[in-house]
């Protein structure tokens, strides 16, 4: 699923801009916990999490994960916007709660990046 | 970060509660490891035992340093803290097992997977700790001529 169509069904905004909006999003990792990341998470595009630290961008990029999501309109600090754009990593918003964006995407055929299912 | 030949070395303090610089030593060596041509598997092995070792610091410890050295037999990362020390290791390597504070945990971190993913991501691993000293962390990531392209 292109990055601009995982953006419209979630009624999104793109805060920190780093990949066409043709990326194709395939697998997608939902979690608050970091280490949970980096230890269950395998090939993945997306990172969805309620976290609005810069520690979240650390994470995605050192897990090779290339867009990050922050759901329930957390406020974005603008330290997670400038890490987001130092380390080249997408960052979106939405006001949806996580377990409605993961149904969303879910239902549209995206895998999660810790099974492949 | 230094070049010795085939060589590259850098060196980073690292502050306990520090989390806004928490990431630098580990995204460092990435960007090394890449710019060599190690392969993307191998470098996210480091990568991720590298971050996990620097939280560690940041979470439980005063201060602490990470050094890291590439050389075309092997990855060295060492990590060496001033902090409260390990009591017990065994359970310390459990998966689960956490002393970090609520606060940490509400940061994302602290969920007992550290140790246990440095050690799954490391070809060797040694864990050192006196109580009331500080702790050292010694991981090694085994490279052959083949994967290390040293394209600088």
């Amino acid at each position: 699923m292109e990055l601009s169509g995982v953006v419209e069904l979630v009624c999104g905004r793109i805060v920190v801009k780093e990949k066409d909006e043709s990326f194709d999003i395939t697998a997608v990792c939902t979690t608050d916990m970091m280490s949970d990341v980096l230890h269950f998470a395998k090939k993945g595009e997306l990172l969805v999490t309620s976290l609005n630290q810069s520690q979240v961008i650390m994470t995605a990029e050192i897990a090779d994960i290339p867009v990050v999501m922050v759901v329930l309109g957390k406020k974005i600090e603008k330290e997670m916007t400038a890490m987001a754009e130092k380390k080249h990593i997408t960052l979106l918003s939405t006001e949806l709660p996580m377990f409605t964006v993961c149904g969303m995407l879910y239902a549209k055929g995206l895998k999660s990046c810790v099974n492949g299912k | 970060m230094a070049s010795n030949r085939r060589t590259i070395e850098g060196c980073f303090q690292l502050m306990g509660g520090a989390f806004a610089g928490a990431g630098a030593a580990s995204s460092e060596l990435k960007t090394v490891l890449m710019s060599l041509g190690v392969p993307q598997g191998i470098v996210r092995r480091a990568s991720i035992a590298a971050f996990e070792a620097e939280m560690n610091v940041i979470i439980h410890a005063v201060a602490g340093t990470l050094h890291y050295e590439v050389t075309p037999a092997k990855i060295h990362i060492d990590v060496t803290d001033m902090g409260p020390g390990i009591e017990d290791i065994d359970l310390a390597m459990q998966e689960g097992y956490s002393t970090a504070p609520d606060w940490v945990r509400e940061m994302g971190w602290g969920a007992g997977m550290g140790l246990p993913n440095i050690k799954r991501n490391a070809d060797a691993f040694k864990l050192d700790s006196v109580v009331g000293e500080g702790t050292t962390l010694e991981i090694n990531i085994f490279l052959t001529e083949e994967n290390y392209a040293d394209n600088t």
